[in-house]
């Protein structure tokens, strides 16, 4: 047999052809995922009618017909959203009764939030050691700044208020309420009976009441209880009530965690000699928490909503601000702007948040794809 | 506005049985204590058209909390030293009783069960309200008599619910409840024809038809279905300090009869003609030391926000958004049934 060729030998590659125009590009997803097949095309076309009246109307509300100046709701003429409030109460929806010349204290410690949260959140930022001392200082710094102090006016926490109010509260109940979680859910597995049953108690009667509940108790019933003279600051009530029920919840997401870590990797870490806190830290924990991410901001995500219920309270949040600003007499019957506003500045930190999951998990996922 | 949950009192309860068993009668002396606190603690809507409300520099205004100003001025001399609380319709009982607060000023109906059961003193009225009904025009009636069958927007959980029931069965009418939980959601539920009437006390209704862009298509009618007076309070136990709350609401409406006003009341100060001014303002006799207060009690209160007639125009009258006639919030010799007792 003589080596001739079984088929016909191209001397060089055929010149690449680009993929057919239906395949690719916006045509091509579009046949593929809106268009495949008949029925898939008449619940596409219903999808962008409702989208369409739903869209359309709120622009023409929003923005088309809105009117965006003026003093009072009567200078607002046309049938659209009224937006001129936001001219003259945007510093109260930010910032609530802090005094006007002393917000840009807020503005510093808000700009500063970042670099302390960096080293924590994300991998090679620049000088991540140093930045991680300023992030232990900071909840010093942001008090100073917030409430006054070393030169600065004093300004009392009943003057906290809008979205300041939100962050301030949402923030330290999450960074506090992590910790204070891991440390319930391993005493809940202790085996050393008096930490495992008050864990139990604690985790089970808080979570076992509403927040609301909570919050009326530390407002209305704790000052009864206490001496007279014993004023305990409204905002760090709030945070210790709110860190106590969101640690509650997060000590049973990370007990789920904790569950589904086979016991092999216990008993691997106790075969090494590991301590039982070096086992944790080093074996144990890293896994737990990296499954139970999803559950842990869901609950970030939901206690940074319950931030809203301070107004049980007294104390006024972004949604209450929104509330006592439409029952002044200018600017009455104006909820649907405001809200519209609110609901704004939540979906961009829950979203945030959520995106951040999404980025975490990718990253610390070892599972082979 | 007007909760009647049965929790409301139940924690009122026992925030006084609490109070009353550990710290024993520490309130007993208000005055003393908001005098070396050196500020009122008022508790105040958390936010109510021409009641409690917010201005563009975030300071509380209104009605309710133009009395709290009067009431700091007349006890500290200065009408800026007041402390806000404000106070959901849940929870500002629990907060007057447990000393959060030294007085309410919410608008809050004077009403047997919360006098008697609930442990407070009413000091006065401070505003006659009552419930009415707002409807369209075109519905083509004149009268909530003739609501034979309508859809009604009410608020759940306060007496208006209530009252709404009596009115209907009393007139032996048939009536939809469409029960909504606040009064915004009740004004869209409205403006959405979600139901033909809506109802809440009158001086509700006629801010809520200032937000209609159709004002005129809509009206107010005529019957006030229940009497609602509105008033401070303070806690039952403490005369001096009931005494104290009581007297200022007087002195404001009594300033509206006497003629006396924000602007002329430092003139009038001066001992004049009138033996009744002398003696409310201090330049004759010594009413205001009687009270525990200074003898310039009458001055500061009228300096601080003028009389009754002043603080009502300026927050709820004719030339404000709301724009509520006096009706029977008039002095009893206008035609209204304001009427305080005389300060001698």
């Amino acid at each position: 047999m003589t080596d001739q060729a079984f088929h016909r030998q191209q001397a060089e590659l055929l010149p690449q052809q680009p993929a057919p125009a239906t395949t690719v590009g916006i045509v091509g997803w579009a046949r593929t995922n809106l268009f495949s097949s008949w029925s898939n095309s008449v619940v596409t076309l219903i999808a962008i009618y409702i989208l369409w009246l739903v869209i359309s109307s709120f622009v023409q509300w929003a923005f088309i017909d809105a009117d965006v100046s003026g003093t009072d709701r009567f200078a607002c003429t046309s049938d659209g959203a009224c937006w001129a409030w936001i001219d003259q109460r945007i510093q109260q929806f930010l910032y609530g009764f802090y005094p006007a010349g002393e917000t840009w204290r807020i503005n510093i410690a808000f700009v500063l939030l970042f670099p302390a949260l960096a080293p924590w959140m994300f991998e090679n930022v620049p000088g991540a050691r140093y930045l991680r001392w300023f992030s232990i200082a900071y909840p010093v710094i942001a008090t100073i700044l917030l409430a006054g102090g070393l030169g600065l006016t004093v300004v009392t926490t009943d003057k906290f208020g809008g979205f300041m109010l939100n962050l301030t509260v949402g923030l330290a109940g999450i960074v506090l309420s992590l910790p204070f979680g891991i440390i319930l859910a391993l005493g809940r597995q202790s085996r050393l009976p008096v930490i495992r049953i008050l864990s139990i108690v604690f985790i089970e009667s808080v979570r076992g009441v509403p927040l609301i509940t909570l919050l009326f108790v530390s407002n209305i019933i704790l000052p009864i209880f206490l001496p007279p003279d014993v004023a305990l600051d409204s905002v760090v009530r709030v945070i210790v009530m709110v860190t106590a029920f969101a640690s509650a919840y997060m000590a049973e997401v990370i007990r789920g965690g904790l569950q589904a870590i086979p016991n092999g990797q216990y008993e691997a870490a106790q075969a090494m000699g590991l301590s039982y806190w070096k086992s944790m830290r080093l074996i144990i924990l890293p896994q737990a928490l990296k499954i139970s991410i999803p559950g842990v901001v869901n609950t970030f995500i939901g206690l940074f909503k319950d931030t809203t219920l301070v107004i049980i309270i007294g104390l006024f949040d972004i949604l209450g601000i929104a509330n006592a600003m439409v029952s002044n007499p200018d600017w009455l019957g104006l909820s649907s702007e405001t809200y519209v506003v609110v609901a704004l500045f939540f979906f961009i930190v829950c979203f945030s948040m959520s995106r951040y999951s999404v980025h975490l998990e990718r990253k610390l996922d070892t599972t082979k794809r | 506005m007007k909760y009647t949950a049965i929790t409301s009192a139940a924690v009122v309860a026992a925030a006084m049985w609490i109070a009353g068993g550990t710290v024993g009668g520490a309130h007993a002396a208000t005055l003393d204590d908001v005098k070396s606190a050196g500020e009122l603690k008022c508790g105040i809507n958390t936010g109510l058209p021409g009641f409690a409300f917010t201005d563009d520099k975030g300071n509380w205004i209104g009605f309710d909390v133009a009395y709290c100003r009067a009431l700091a001025a007349a006890v500290l001399g200065n009408p800026d030293k007041v402390k806000y609380v404000n106070l959901t319709g849940k929870n500002r009982f629990p907060a007057l009783a447990s000393g959060e607060i030294d007085v309410l000023s919410r608008n809050t109906t004077w009403t047997f069960s919360r006098d008697v059961d609930l442990g407070f003193t009413f000091v006065g009225v401070s505003y006659y309200d009552g419930q009415g009904f707002l409807g369209r025009t075109a519905l083509g009636i004149k009268s909530a008599k003739e609501l034979d069958g309508a859809s009604v927007c009410i608020q759940t959980g306060t007496t208006t619910e209530l009252n709404l029931a009596d009115f209907f069965r009393a007139n032996n009418m048939k009536y939809e409840p469409v029960p909504i939980e606040t009064n915004e959601e009740a004004r869209k539920a409205y403006v959405a024809e979600r139901c033909d009437v809506y109802t809440t006390d009158a001086s509700g209704l006629a801010a809520t038809k200032t937000t209609f862009p159709d004002a005129d298509n809509h009206m107010v009618f005529p019957e006030i279905i229940s009497k609602e007076p509105l008033g401070p309070l303070v806690r039952q136990g403490d005369d001096r300090w009931a005494d104290v709350a009581r007297w200022t609401l007087n002195v404001l409406i009594n300033a509206e009869e006497l003629g006396l006003t924000q602007a002329n009341v430092a003139k009038m100060a001066i001992k004049g003609k009138n033996p009744e001014i002398n003696r409310m303002l201090g330049s004759e006799g010594s009413l205001g030391e009687k009270l525990g207060l200074s003898n310039t009690w009458a001055v500061d209160i009228i300096k601080a926000g003028g009389n009754y007639s002043e603080i009502f125009e300026r927050y709820l009258g004719k030339n404000t958004a709301l724009g509520l006639a006096r009706g029977q919030n008039a002095l009893y010799k206008d035609g209204g049934i304001l009427y305080a007792p005389p300060i001698r």
